[in-house]
C-alpha cells in the first residue's frame, strides 16, 4: 500500500510537484499518467526515497519515506527512468550485486537469481557482460535487479520506454503477474493506451498536480466520454499552468 | 559492514575488467616514473663521465706568439687548433655556439713576456651558454695554472720565495656525501610515487561517482537499503586498493630499475633496497586515503565523466606543489612540516633514500596527520554525497 498525502517538491523557482495526493493499493496496478514534464518522475523519485519532499508526506507499507527510508527501501523495488547497468559486469553479477546489498547471499541468492532469470527469460544472456545489450535486454536486467529481493511494492518509471512490441508484451504480462501475487504496482507513463490496457486505477497528473483519478470506468463516466484519450485531454486542460 | 565490503568488491571487480583503469593503475602510472628516471640518470652519467675524459678542443688565434703556453695547454689535455681566422670570426663562432671558447693571443705577447710585463690573452666565450661553461672553466683554470707557475719561477729567479705572494691559502673541503648528491636527483622519486598512486586511483574514483551518474546506474543504486555514506566509503576504499597496488608496483620498479643504473659512476649511491621498499610503502601508504577521498570528492561535484577527468587531472598536480616548494627553498624536516601531507612524505622518503636516520617521531606525526586529514576529507565527501543535487 502506497499512500501519498499533499506531497510537493520545488527545484529553485520551479514547482515540480504541488500537493499531490493519491494511493495505490496492494494487488492493484496504479498508473501515473501525464504529459512529459508533468511531475511523474519527481513524484516517483520522492517515493523511492531518492528525493525528499518539501511538504506533505508519503508512506509505503505504512512506513514514512523520509523518516524510515531504509525500511521503505527494503520493501520496495524501483526501476528508475533510464536505469543503467554496469557494463563490465555480467547480467548475473549486476543482479547479484543488488541482491547482496539487499542482504541476500549464498544459495538463497543463487536460487532467487535462477527464479528471476526464468521469470524474465534472461537465460540467453544471463552470463554475458551487459556492454552492448539492446534496450530491451537492459530493461529486463534492470527489472530483474529491482525484483531480486521479492519486494511487496514495485515502482516503475516509464518501464516500456524504448522497448519493442514483444518486449512490451512480456513486460505487461510480468506486471499482471505481480498483481496476481498481491503486490502493489505503481508505474508511470505518458502513453494513454498503455495505462488504459494495464492499470486498475489511473492518476492523471498535469503541471505537478493531480488532474483526475479513478478507475478507467469511473473516469469515463465522470467526463461522459467513452474515449479515454478524450478524458485525458480534457482532464489535463482543466489544470492550467499557474506559472 | 558486510554491505561495505560488497560495494568494495563490486567496484574492484568492475574496474579490474576495464582495460583503461587497469592500464593506468598497473602500467602507465607505476612504470612511467621509474623508466623515465632510469633513462634520465643514464644520460646524466654518460655526459658527466665523457666530459671529464674528453680533451677540450681549443681554437687558438696567434698560437705562434706564445709557443710555450700552447705546449703547456697541450700537455694538460687540450686539443689546440691553430686558427688563422681573425677575432671577429671567433666571436661569431662562439655566439652561434659552434665553439665553446676561443683563445686569442696578443701579437705583443712574446715581447711583453720577455720584458717581464703582463702579457695579454683574450678568452672569447658566451657566459649565458650553460653547456660551454665546463670547457670555459677548464681553459681559464689552465691559463691560471700557467700564470702562477711562471710567477713562481720569476720570483725564485730573483731570490724571493713564491710563498710571499700567497698570504691566504684557501682549501675547499667538500662535505657533500656521494649519497647526498644523488639525493638531489633521487628527490624526484617521491614525486613519481605520488603521481603513480593518484593515477592508479584516478579512473576508479571517477567511474564510481561521475561515471555511475552518467551511466544512470546511480539512481537505482540509491533506492537500495544501504546508506549513501556506506556506498561512498566503499567506493573510496576500492580506490585505495588500486592506489596501494600502484604504490607497490612503483616502489618495486624503482628498486629494480635503479639496480641497473650504475649511480656509482656519478659518485652517488642510492639506497633503494628491499628495506626501503617496505619502509617507503609504510610512509607513503597513509597518503592513499587522502588522495582517494580528495579525488572522489572532486569527482562527485562534477556532472559528467569528461568534466570529472578535467578537474581530477588538475588535482593530481596539487600534491606536487609542496614538493616543488621544498625543492626551491631546500627546507629541512621539522615537526610543523610533518603535518603537511605530500611534503612530509617527500622529506621522509628523501631521508630514507639518502640513508639518513628517519626520526620515528616525525614519521609518526606524518602518518597520523595525513591519515587524520584523509578521514576528514572522507567525511566531507560523505556529507556531499548525501546532498540531493547529487542526482543532477
Amino acid at each position: 500500500m502506497i499512500e501519498v498525502e499533499g506531497v510537493s517538491k520545488r527545484f529553485g523557482k520551479v514547482e515540480a510537484v504541488r500537493s499531490v495526493s493519491f494511493s495505490a493499493e496492494d494487488g492493484r496496478i496504479t498508473g501515473l499518467l501525464g504529459p512529459n514534464g508533468a511531475g511523474k518522475s519527481t513524484t516517483l523519485r520522492m517515493l523511492y526515497t531518492v528525493l525528499r519532499p518539501d511538504g506533505g508526506r508519503a508512506r509505503i507499507g505504512g512506513r514514512d519515506v523520509v523518516r524510515e527510508a531504509l525500511a521503505v527501501r527494503r520493501s520496495m523495488g524501483a526501476l528508475p527512468h533510464g536505469a543503467g547497468l554496469y557494463p563490465q559486469l555480467t547480467a548475473r553479477e549486476n543482479i547479484a550485486y543488488y541482491g547482496r546489498l539487499h542482504g541476500l547471499e549464498g544459495a538463497a541468492l543463487a536460487r532467487r537469481i535462477d527464479d528471476i532469470t526464468r521469470l524474465l527469460d534472461l537465460g540467453e544472456f544471463i552470463d554475458r557482460r551487459t556492454k552492448g545489450f539492446s534496450q530491451g535486454q537492459r530493461t529486463r536486467v534492470a527489472l530483474a535487479r529491482a525484483l531480486v529481493h521479492d519486494p511487496q511494492h514495485v515502482l516503475l518509471d516509464e518501464p516500456t520506454n524504448g522497448l519493442d512490441v514483444m518486449a512490451t508484451r512480456a513486460l505487461r504480462q510480468l506486471i499482471l503477474r505481480l498483481r496476481e501475487q498481491g503486490r502493489c504496482v505503481l508505474l508511470s507513463s505518458h502513453v494513454m493506451q498503455e495505462v488504459a490496457a494495464l492499470c486498475d486505477r489511473i492518476v492523471i497528473i498535469a503541471h505537478g498536480q493531480v488532474a483526475a483519478s479513478g478507475t478507467p470506468d469511473e473516469l469515463r463516466q465522470r467526463y461522459a466520454e467513452n474515449d479515454l484519450e478524450e478524458v485525458f485531454v480534457r482532464a489535463i486542460s482543466r489544470v492550467g499552468d499557474p506559472q | 559492514m558486510k554491505l561495505l565490503w560488497t560495494v568494495v568488491g563490486k567496484e574492484l571487480l568492475d574496474n579490474a575488467r576495464d582495460r583503461r583503469t587497469l592500464a593506468s593503475a598497473l602500467l602507465f602510472g607505476p612504470l612511467f616514473g621509474p623508466l623515465l628516471f632510469a633513462v634520465l640518470i643514464s644520460v646524466v652519467i654518460q655526459q658527466t663521465v665523457s666530459d671529464v675524459e674528453r680533451p677540450v678542443t681549443l681554437p687558438v688565434i696567434g698560437a705562434e706568439h706564445a709557443p710555450n703556453l700552447v705546449a703547456f695547454l697541450e700537455r694538460n689535455g687540450f686539443d689546440v687548433q691553430d686558427w688563422s681566422k681573425d677575432a671577429g670570426a671567433a666571436r661569431e663562432a662562439v655566439q652561434a655556439g659552434r665553439e665553446d671558447v676561443v683563445l686569442v693571443i696578443d701579437p705583443a705577447f712574446g715581447e711583453r713576456f720577455q720584458a717581464g710585463l703582463p702579457a695579454r690573452v683574450q678568452l672569447i666565450q658566451d657566459a649565458s651558454a650553460q653547456r660551454a661553461a665546463r670547457n670555459v672553466n677548464r681553459t681559464r683554470s689552465a691559463l691560471g695554472a700557467y700564470s702562477s707557475q711562471l710567477r713562481a719561477m720569476r720570483l725564485q729567479a730573483r731570490g724571493v720565495s713564491p710563498e710571499i705572494l700567497s698570504p691566504v691559502v684557501i682549501d675547499d673541503v667538500d662535505v657533500s656525501t656521494a649519497t647526498g648528491r644523488a639525493a638531489l636527483l633521487l628527490g624526484m622519486i617521491t614525486y613519481f610515487l605520488l603521481a603513480a598512486m593518484l593515477m592508479g586511483g584516478l579512473y576508479l574514483a571517477i567511474d564510481a561517482t561521475a561515471g555511475e551518474r552518467e551511466r544512470g546506474s546511480l539512481e537505482p543504486l540509491l533506492t537500495l537499503p544501504v546508506t549513501r555514506s556506506t556506498l561512498l566509503v566503499g567506493k573510496i576504499l576500492a580506490t585505495c586498493c588500486y592506489m596501494l597496488l600502484s604504490l607497490v608496483i612503483t616502489l618495486v620498479a624503482f628498486a629494480v630499475g635503479l639496480s641497473f643504473v650504475s649511480l656509482e659512476e656519478l659518485g652517488m649511491s642510492a639506497n633503494f633496497g628491499p628495506e626501503v621498499v617496505v619502509l617507503g610503502f609504510l610512509l607513503m601508504a597513509p597518503f592513499v586515503l587522502l588522495g582517494a577521498a580528495l579525488m572522489t570528492l572532486v569527482a562527485s561535484f562534477t556532472k559528467t565523466y569528461k568534466e570529472a577527468q578535467t578537474y581530477v587531472g588538475v588535482l593530481i598536480v596539487v600534491p606536487t606543489l609542496p614538493i616543488l616548494f621544498a625543492a626551491f627553498l631546500s627546507v629541512k624536516p621539522s615537526a610543523l612540516l610533518m603535518t603537511v601531507p605530500s611534503l612530509s612524505q617527500h622529506l621522509l622518503m628523501t631521508a630514507l633514500i639518502r640513508n639518513e636516520p628517519v626520526d620515528p617521531g616525525f614519521a609518526a606525526l606524518s602518518v597520523i596527520s595525513t591519515l587524520a586529514l584523509g578521514v576528514l576529507v572522507t567525511w566531507l565527501a560523505t556529507l556531499f554525497y548525501r546532498r540531493e543535487g547529487l542526482m543532477g
